[in-house]
């Protein structure tokens, strides 16, 4: 009876309903139609719109926006949109089209009240931060923040505005520069939201809110101050200092914009937001967010490969056999994501050091000490083996013996749980030799996790030519079960992320073999824009570790192997472990020696060459199938290596720059050093592999 | 005494586990009562063909949990992964809750009302508060009632140095607050009645080290399970042991209890320690359905109550009333374990059971029990070596002795305790693969 009385009362739009109550209150409910997720579509816009005009012409007691999404409040504006607009003046029309429904939200005469859970990101802070009030539900699920600038862009519908008017720039800017976000808590200690309560209260709190309509919040005095013109150019220029030592203006204009926008623009709301929509406007146009768009656009399809209705599989426990550097921060990063997990490896002594690096990771990760306890509680060591029998997914991550791991697999399989995954983390290994060795080779398949785990969020699933479909599908959704993203690929030498690094980083040695500093190197690839130099990065890994994989690699792809690297290990140098490799290093960082540039190649050159030997090899994985498509090598290689994300992933970057092009250079560099240039026989069809 | 109907349905013993026992050095250790429960439970339950959710109760002894831990057994079964579904209680006998768990569980099991209960006990003596006196509550009460400023300065003002005299848990947990003495003083009473003299606890003390150091060296102590603190520390044994230990070295020690003419000892008394557990029972249809290999069952529990100031006694008492009631005498028990509270308390209880007098006018019987060989005595060690964290010793003697029926192939063994405040208890095991 009362439901459909309350039924009755419902305004229907299609993305949007709207319920008044005996007080008089009316609650705004998002429910974007077909989907699971609340998005600013150009038809919520419509919806919103309407609503608000009922609203208007029937003003209630106060108004509050809520989402009926269990996933959150709004994720966000319609990133897929982006994708479709080409033009300026269709920016400035979506950005004018929400900057003016948000501000007639800021212009209703009744008491407005945002209700968020979950997701409240982007365009949905920004439509909160037009309410008066804003009112969390406190559970960990909530995620709030101004993400547009990981787009190349930065708020538009008026974010920045009122973001910095409601907590003023100091605390603001870095929120939107670094598009990081906030949890609960940290969003109502930073004056971000009003009130976090617990769900059982949000209802409650919204109305008691209403009735009291208690004083909005303003910045205080700090914040006043530093909205004077000269503090503000002070203060921009201090900004713009440490935005620029994290990132270069060229590669990512959206921050600086965003800084440019507030000093010139700050004193004068009005006059910010038609600023604010300009600045975006040529934000959209600049290659870097259409590249950035589609970076995300990549990111969704991993998860997309991984998603949890893609297969019935609900992996629970487990079981990681090897507790050294990968076995075992591979074993706490599941457990920190929910697993239980047992840890396995010859001796108590050899989990100990696991141990206390997962308990490092906990300490830095849970900061709520209940949660702190039951992770720990879900990794248990597990010298005995005996989590074999009760995993769902079993991981080996031992030395990269054939025998050791022949004999392991022989012990493991007959104990397995009928549909447990069993994985291995094996590079040097062919997945097909493991696997003959199985009673069902076709349960075995590779996860192949990147170092260090807990920031690397790739891991390629590999699939022999025995390998199961449904052991892959159920790989992959065991990867998005402990939040990472699945790369699928075949199984031959290096996979996909090492195999294409590999030439880059034989092509550093090589030019510091001919006399160009290690600096200059490291220098001329973070310009390109990677996120670390290659002389650097391979003194992490360990020269070891690039040695045994280049000479897997240049045994099965005749690579050549610089001499100098062989020298190297003989006075065992094997680089930020045993405090020298390529640099010195104290307390893990390097001490910087300007090298002079001996040899006569310009940094141009330096960069060419490097670059051109890692697209060469991508070409070439593309041929062998290593992944089944472009878009698929490009996420890997941003999410595997951090490849300059504002060039969208090395295919991308290559067809930006000319398929024929880089063909002719490769052939020029092919006769200057030799055949390693020689480009691969796919350039010549590459049209056919895009 | 409590006596028991025949039981209805077999129960079954399938599994154990323990924590090393870890001895008090003074400050808290590295790991709460909780921790200690839950670590050493983990792989006893992952060797199970079934899930925790799958266990019907757990159930957990423990004397003295911290303030963070009450009703520890369901905060141990749910950090477990038992779910929210399986109950879980804690027990409390003194020093025999850990066995009084098992008694809960067997009881169950035989009833009808449960199939598999996870049972144990645990104690980290080393957390045992130390609390503020009430001179110091009242004050604090007082500073708090006071509203203005002078009436705080006044009674700021009032403020001793015999308000911060701390009050140590421990000492007040290990004294009869009815009889007054503290448990060594119950020691030295029965030294004195039983007229045991120094070389012979010291005797024992001595052996008892010996027997447990033998036992970790053959592998007798296989039970212990692996624990990591959160550096990655690795405890796998039990580190209360000294291995050289000598009735000379152990002469040198000074009287701790009766401190002018006494003659026990902290060296041949029970170690303070941190430790923990656990059982697995399970009844015919359980071990059927998940083909379990039963080590033997309970046949039978036996509560005795007796004189405070003699609680050591207990075990005489209480494993009187178990053989009566089970038709046995001495010569069908092939090995015990008498938890060594002290080693006086020990061989007062070896003293009582072999004296005509003291069974007949205390027991009841018409002869003595009859000795028991010192070689099917607390043959791995005890309490003295091992430590005895009160509320675990229990379930440890409990799964120590099966073990060893197990493997030196024997049918019949009877573990006992004496239990602070004047108890005994005692339990009836079999070995049912000989």
């Amino acid at each position: 009876m009362s439901s459909q009385k309350k039924e009755s009362q419902r305004q229907m739009y299609r993305h949007i309903y709207v319920e008044r109550d005996a007080e008089g209150i009316a609650w705004l409910s998002f429910d974007q139609a077909d989907s699971s997720a609340n998005v600013l579509t150009a038809e919520m816009f419509i919806d919103l719109d309407a609503a608000l005009d009922d609203i208007i012409k029937d003003p209630p007691a106060g108004l509050v926006f809520l989402s009926a999404k269990k996933s959150g409040f709004i994720a966000g504006a319609d990133v897929n949109a982006f994708a479709r607009i080409d033009t300026e003046v269709q920016v400035k029309e979506l950005i004018e089209t929400g900057q003016s429904m948000f501000y007639r939200i800021e212009a209703l005469a009744v008491p407005t009240v945002a209700l968020i859970h979950g997701f409240c990101l982007g365009g949905g802070l920004e439509l909160s931060l037009a309410c008066d009030y804003r009112i969390v539900c406190e559970d960990e699920s909530a995620r709030i923040g101004l993400p547009e600038v990981l787009l190349g862009i930065h708020p538009g519908f008026g974010g920045c505005v009122r973001l910095i008017r409601l907590i003023g720039v100091l605390k603001a800017m870095p929120l939107m520069l670094t598009g990081r976000s906030l949890d609960a808590r940290r969003a109502q200690r930073m004056g971000v939201v009003d009130q976090v309560v617990p769900r059982r209260h949000i209802k409650t709190a919204a109305i008691k809110m209403i009735n009291k309509k208690a004083a909005l919040k303003h910045k205080g005095f700090l914040g006043r101050l530093s909205n004077i013109i000269f503090v503000r150019t002070l203060i921009a220029k201090i900004i713009r200092k440490q935005t620029a030592a994290k990132v270069s203006k060229e590669h990512y204009p959206a921050p600086f914009a965003l800084i440019d926008l507030w000093e010139q623009k700050g004193g004068n709301d009005v006059v910010m937001m038609k600023g604010e929509a300009d600045s975006i406007a040529k934000l959209f146009m600049h290659p870097t967010a259409k590249r950035l768009v589609r970076v995300f656009g990549l990111q969704e399809k991993l998860k997309g490969l991984g998603a949890s209705k893609k297969s019935d599989f609900e992996p629970k426990h487990v079981h990681v056999i090897g507790a050294g550097v990968m076995g075992g921060d591979i074993a706490a990063w599941c457990a920190l994501k929910g697993m239980r997990v047992t840890l396995q490896d010859r001796e108590p002594q050899y989990i100990g050091p696991a141990i206390k690096r997962a308990n490092k990771l906990f300490t830095r990760r849970l900061k709520n000490k209940y949660e702190r306890q039951a992770a720990v509680d879900r990794l248990i060591p597990d010298h005995k083996g005996l989590g074999v029998e009760h995993a769902d997914v079993v991981i080996e991550a031992i030395i990269e013996n054939l025998d050791a791991k022949i004999s392991l697999y022989k012990n493991i399989e007959p104990r397995l749980k009928e549909n447990a995954v069993m994985a291995t983390n094996t590079s040097s290994i062919p997945l097909e030799i493991l696997a003959e060795q199985l009673e069902q080779p076709s349960r075995l398949i590779g996860l192949h996790f990147f170092n260090p785990v807990a920031k690397m969020q790739l891991v390629e699933v590999i699939r022999s030519d025995v390998s199961g479909e449904k052991e892959l599908q159920n790989g992959m959704s065991f990867t998005r079960a402990i939040d990472r993203l699945p790369l699928p690929a075949k199984s031959s030498p290096g996979f996909l992320v090492n195999r294409i690094l590999l030439p880059y980083l034989l092509e550093a040695v090589e030019l510091l073999d001919e006399g160009v500093p290690a600096t200059i190197i490291d220098k001329v690839a973070l310009d390109f824009g990677m996120p670390m130099g290659p002389i650097h990065l391979a003194d992490t890994v360990g020269l070891d570790i690039c040695q045994s994989v280049a000479k897997i690699l240049s045994d099965s792809l005749g690579m050549h192997m610089p001499s100098l690297l062989a020298v190297m290990l003989e006075e065992g140098r094997l680089g930020v472990k045993s405090g020298r490799g390529f640099y010195t290093y104290k307390k893990g960082k390097p001490v910087a020696e300007k090298g002079k540039n001996e040899s006569l190649l310009s940094e141009q050159e330096v960069q060419d060459r490097m670059i051109l030997r890692l697209l060469n090899e991508c070409v070439a994985c593309l041929r062998e199938g290593i992944v089944t498509e472009a878009a698929l090598l490009d996420a890997g290689m941003i999410f595997g290596t951090g490849f300059a994300p504002f060039r969208g992933g090395p295919i991308h970057y290559l067809e930006d720059r000319g398929i024929s092009e880089i063909r002719q250079e490769l052939e020029q560099h092919e006769k200057q050093y030799g055949k390693r240039f020689a480009p691969d026989p796919a350039w010549k069809d590459l049209h056919g592999y895009l | 005494m409590t006596t028991r109907k025949p039981k209805k349905r077999p129960v079954y013993i399938v599994d154990g586990a323990r924590s090393p026992f870890l001895r008090a050095r003074g400050r808290p250790g590295k790991f709460v009562a909780a921790d200690l429960a839950l670590k050493s439970a983990q792989p006893l339950m992952l060797r199970q063909p079934f899930e925790a959710e799958q266990l019907d109760e757990v159930i957990l002894g423990c004397v003295m949990p911290a303030p963070t831990e009450a009703n520890i057994a369901r905060i141990v079964s749910l950090r477990l992964g038992c779910g929210d579904h399986v109950p879980a209680w804690t027990v409390q006998r003194n020093c025999g809750s850990g066995m009084q768990a098992v008694d809960s569980a067997f009881r169950n099991i035989a009833d009808g009302d449960s199939e598999i209960i996870l049972a144990g006990g645990v104690e980290a003596m080393s957390h045992a508060p130390i609390m503020l006196n009430s001179q110091m509550v009242n004050f604090l009460s007082d500073l708090n009632m006071a509203r203005s400023i002078p009436k705080k300065l006044a009674v700021l003002s009032s403020l001793r140095p015999g308000h911060l005299k701390p009050v140590i848990a421990l000492i007040l947990g290990l004294t009869d607050s009815v009889v007054g003495l503290s448990m060594g003083r119950t020691a030295e009473i029965l030294a004195h009645r039983f007229d045991i003299s120094r070389e012979e606890m010291d005797a024992y003390a001595a052996r008892s080290h010996q027997r447990l150091a033998a036992a970790h060296e053959s592998g007798n102590m296989d039970e212990i399970e692996v624990i990591y603190d959160e550096k990655g520390n690795i405890y796998d044994t039990d580190d209360g042991v000294r291995p050289d230990s000598n009735p000379e070295a152990l002469a040198k020690l000074r009287a701790v209890f009766d401190r002018q003419h006494g003659l026990v000892t902290a060296g041949n008394s029970a170690q303070v320690s941190d430790g923990a557990s656990w059982l697995l029972l399970a009844s015919e249809a359980a071990v059927e359905k998940h083909q379990l290999q039963p080590l033997g069952r309970i046949v039978d529990c036996t509560w005795v109550g007796l004189s405070p100031s003699q609680m050591g006694l207990g075990p005489a008492y209480a494993s009187s009333a178990l053989m009566k009631n089970n038709k046995l005498d001495i010569a069908e028990i092939d090995y015990w374990e008498i938890n060594e509270a002290f080693a006086t308390q020990v061989l007062a209880c070896e003293r009582a059971m072999a004296d005509k007098e003291f069974c007949k006018n205390e027991l009841g019987r018409r002869n003595e029990i009859g000795e028991i060989e010192a070689e099917r005595l607390n043959i791995d060690g005890g309490g003295i070596s091992l430590g005895h964290p009160v509320g675990a010793s229990g379930a440890r003697i409990v799964f120590h002795l099966l073990k060893t029926l197990q493997r030196t192939n024997t049918q019949r063994g009877i573990a006992s305790l004496c239990i602070g405040g004047g108890q005994g208890g005692a339990m009836l095991l079999e070995n049912i693969n000989v």
